[in-house]
């Protein structure tokens, strides 16, 4: 194997460029190197003024993802020898604007995720001095790959309807507020789904699963949606049934 | 320049941000509450936070074996009053996180559960899996979006503290998306920045730890206390540096050296059990765990790797099941970073730069010597930690002492006339040395990374698991031209857009003053306590140092060190005795 590889990675300056352009460079190709270490050499040693985001290099702070050679990734992962012998292409994650270089705008999500109450909710908090609310072993598992969510983005990088309708609430998000209703301490399913069960909502995915594909800490944000349809719709079926008030 | 007013500013906004945070809305609503973080708060480094956070809950435990096993394991430099309230307030401070959605692991009942964990003589360290940090910090986080008081500047770097008529009145910060440089007056200033683990070149700390509080605070003339007590955490994955939690030992793990021996009963610290012993071999005291593998080292008994000396951590004989519930996260960083499974497999292991022990003086509720300035978490000394920190105490420090200088904040801001015009001013002046000195400069012959890396090789070569004066005094000369090299830093990124070598340039001067502190205060300490190891001074001396350092900013920039006695209240200083 060469102890090389080469990478184009994609440069945007607005201040210089209207538009993106790729910029080669040629790193060390290490065994144990991930692309963001690659990364990291070239803003260190070649080239300073390259804009990106990292922090943990350990696939929990979420700050890294970007497109590696078409895919959604978060980039301490990526080992550079999956890619050998390159040319490794890395640009910033898809469906969002670029601020520059490889680092994406995510307010957007920011505002989303406010929207879904991703807090618990209760009708009356239980004092501190009763000690904690019970929730077995089999309770917490009803929520907990929902709760593992590192908002790394990458979900919203690859579905192709947040893609085409903005609007779209979108799988972390939705994967999150699904994690609150499933918690047995939680209250608040209705003050959500009420919020949640438009076109902007659950109805706008179609349901083609990228997002479970992508997500690097499998979490299953197609699962979450697909179960919240199920109860919306349920949920909408009973409200003729049992016009509200009376259940 | 932009400029906007709040009532209580927060710098940071990990574990110890966001409780002040919260704290502050909640003991005066009336207040405006700005998170000003040089992250977006969920990637805050409290997110890498493994194995637990520690607070009794189960009867056959008291507050009092909390207290004896965090003074003793701090080598009797923690105060005393402070580590009493810490005790008494962290379990109440875990509950309510339980009560915020926090998915605590579970007993089979539904009750909380806890495990062992180093140092600790009972079982008392809540956890969530292996990502308590995580999820403590996603949960923090998401509350928090519930307080509309809560305003936040994300990706913004705080640059300087703005002190006029002797309190601090706000800060300057740089908007990374805009490249604006934004003046934040306050009544109150919280500084929740965390370590500053990026001073060394092997290290678990994430790439935004490098002492932005602590230089700000030292800059501003408050002291750094006890800033020689460097915590290296024994089981770090070779290269990079990952931690694998204490949790893999208090779940029955074993350290062995060359030999496949568990090297630890050589170092009393306990007779090997097939099973985990609480303050015990593999649960033993960090420092001490790590002071045993240089040994080992030098003994010859450790193995070498592509990058060093290692010993094995041995998870095998836990099996499938314990692994894949209790530890999941290790053996997912264990199989995606090391192409190792430990169900299977040893895992490399060596020491490893994990926290500080020191950081900005305050007292018990927060407060520093400059009024108006607060500090919480591993930026702030309070100190419970003392000499050496337990496993599992950090994250309810953040708890604790967060929710305290959030209270304190709140109260002494409720009283303070508006910001004075001046700092404005201040603030103007901030930016021209931004933009002159920085961003707009075109000459310069030194590489960031270059210094960065050389200062790295200093502090470890010096600084790190064992000392000596020589070493020491040298390192202090190697620093002081690398701050004289800073002058001329070079940058070649001009632009205001998300300008990361600007930023880059900001942490390194931060990082040489924190290194200047460190080196300063382990020169001036001639014993042996805790984590801080002098082989000319191989002993404990409480005649001479029962006593806090703190490192003073001397005008003209060099340091000072001065003394601070500890606070005793009921556990007279005595020997650490583990193993038995």
């Amino acid at each position: 194997m060469s102890d090389t590889i080469i990478l184009h990675v994609a440069r945007y300056r607005p201040e210089i460029e209207t538009e993106p352009t790729f910029q080669e460079y040629q790193t060390p190709c290490r065994k144990d190197w991930v692309v963001l270490d690659a990364l990291n050499y070239i803003k260190d040693k070649v080239d300073g003024t390259l804009s990106y985001r990292w922090s943990c290099r350990m696939g929990i702070c979420g700050s890294c993802g970007m497109t590696v050679n078409g895919e959604p990734k978060l980039t301490c992962a990526a080992f550079l020898t999956d890619y050998a012998p390159g040319p490794v292409r890395v640009e910033p994650l898809r469906n969002f604007p670029i601020v520059r270089d490889l680092v994406i705008e995510m307010s957007d999500f920011m505002r989303k995720l406010v929207q879904v109450k991703p807090w618990l909710i209760r009708a009356e908090e239980k004092p501190l001095s009763e000690g904690e609310y019970l929730q077995t072993p089999e309770e917490l598992d009803e929520y907990k790959q929902f709760s593992m969510c590192i908002n790394c983005m990458l979900c919203y990088a690859a579905c192709p309807v947040y893609g085409l309708e903005p609007h779209f609430i979108g799988p972390a998000a939705l994967a999150l507020a699904q994690r609150y209703n499933l918690d047995s301490r939680d209250q608040g399913g209705r003050e959500r789904m009420e919020l949640l069960s438009d076109h902007t909502g659950i109805w706008g995915c179609t349901f083609v699963g990228e997002c479970t594909k992508a997500c690097p800490k499998s979490v299953d944000p197609a699962a979450a949606i697909q179960r919240y349809k199920l109860k919306a719709a349920l949920e909408w079926f009973k409200s003729f049934l049992m016009p509200r008030g009376t259940s | 320049m932009i400029t906007s007013s709040h009532d209580v500013v927060l710098v940071g906004g990990g574990a110890a941000g966001l409780r002040a945070a919260i704290a502050v809305a909640q003991s005066d609503p009336r207040l405006s509450i700005a998170v000003v973080s040089k992250v977006y708060p969920m990637r805050s480094h409290t997110v890498s936070a493994e194995g637990g956070a520690a607070a009794v809950v189960r009867p056959d435990d008291s507050l009092d074996e909390h207290a004896y096993d965090t003074i003793s394991g701090g080598d009797w430099l923690c105060d005393q009053d402070a580590v009493e309230a810490f005790v008494k307030e962290a379990p109440e401070e875990m509950l309510r996180l339980e009560h915020w959605g926090c998915p605590w692991s579970r007993e089979a009942d539904g009750r909380i559960a806890v495990r062992p964990f180093g140092g600790m003589k009972k079982m008392r360290t809540w956890f969530a899996a292996d990502k308590t940090g995580f999820h403590l910090l996603h949960t923090l986080f998401q509350t928090s979006l519930q307080y509309t008081r809560v305003v936040r500047y994300d990706e913004c770097f705080v640059t300087k503290l703005l002190v006029e008529d002797g309190r601090v009145q706000g800060v300057t910060a740089i908007e990374l998306m805009s490249g604006q440089v934004r003046a934040i007056t306050a009544k109150a200033v919280i500084l929740c920045t965390g370590g500053c683990g990026r001073v060394f070149p092997f290290t678990t700390n994430a790439n935004i730890k490098n002492g932005d509080g602590m230089a700000l605070a030292y800059r501003a003339g408050v002291p750094l206390k006890d800033m020689e007590f460097v915590q290296y955490h024994p089981t770090g994955l070779p290269f990079t540096g990952i931690l694998i939690t204490e949790a893999a030992r208090a779940e029955g793990g074993w350290l062995l050296n060359k030999d496949g021996y568990r090297y630890l009963q050589d170092y009393n610290l306990g007779t090997p059990q097939p099973y985990p012993v609480l303050r015990s071999m593999e649960l033993g005291p960090r420092d001490r765990l790590s002071q045993a593998f240089v040994k080992e080292m030098e003994k010859g008994r450790t193995l070498s790797g592509p990058y060093g000396p290692v010993v094995h951590l041995d998870l095998r004989h836990l099996g499938e099941k314990v692994i894949t519930t209790k530890l999941p996260f290790v053996r997912e960083l264990c199989l995606k970073y090391q192409n190792i499974d430990p169900i299977t497999e040893l895992i490399p292991v060596r020491p490893v730069v994990h926290y500080m022990m020191g950081g900005v003086h305050t007292d018990i509720n927060g407060a520093t010597p400059l009024p108006g300035l607060f500090a919480a978490g591993e930026a702030a000394c309070v100190s419970i930690n003392g000499a050496n920190r337990l496993g599992s105490n950090s994250l309810p420090e953040c708890l604790v002492f967060g929710a305290r200088a959030g209270r304190a904040a709140a109260a002494f801001a409720a009283n303070q006339p508006e910001a004075s015009p001046s700092v404005l001013a201040q603030a103007a002046e901030e930016q021209r040395r931004l933009e002159r000195e920085l961003l707009h400069k075109t000459e310069g012959r030194e590489r960031i990374a270059v210094l960065r890396e050389e200062m790295q090789r200093i502090m470890e070569n010096s600084a790190g698991i064992y000392r000596s004066g020589a070493a020491l005094t040298e390192a202090a000369g190697k620093l002081r031209q690398l701050q004289e090299r800073f002058r001329h830093v070079a940058l070649h990124d001009h632009s205001r857009t998300f300008n990361t070598e600007w930023t880059a340039a900001l942490e390194l001067s931060y990082m040489l003053d924190v290194a200047e502190t460190i080196v300063q205060s382990a020169l001036r300490r001639e014993e042996s306590r805790g984590a801080h190891q002098r082989t000319d001074f191989p002993a404990r001396d409480d005649q001479r140092y029962l006593a806090h350092s703190l490192a003073y900013r001397n005008a003209d920039g060099s340091c000072r060190i001065e003394y601070l006695p500890v606070t005793i209240t009921r556990w007279p200083p005595g020997e650490r005795v583990y193993g038995k």
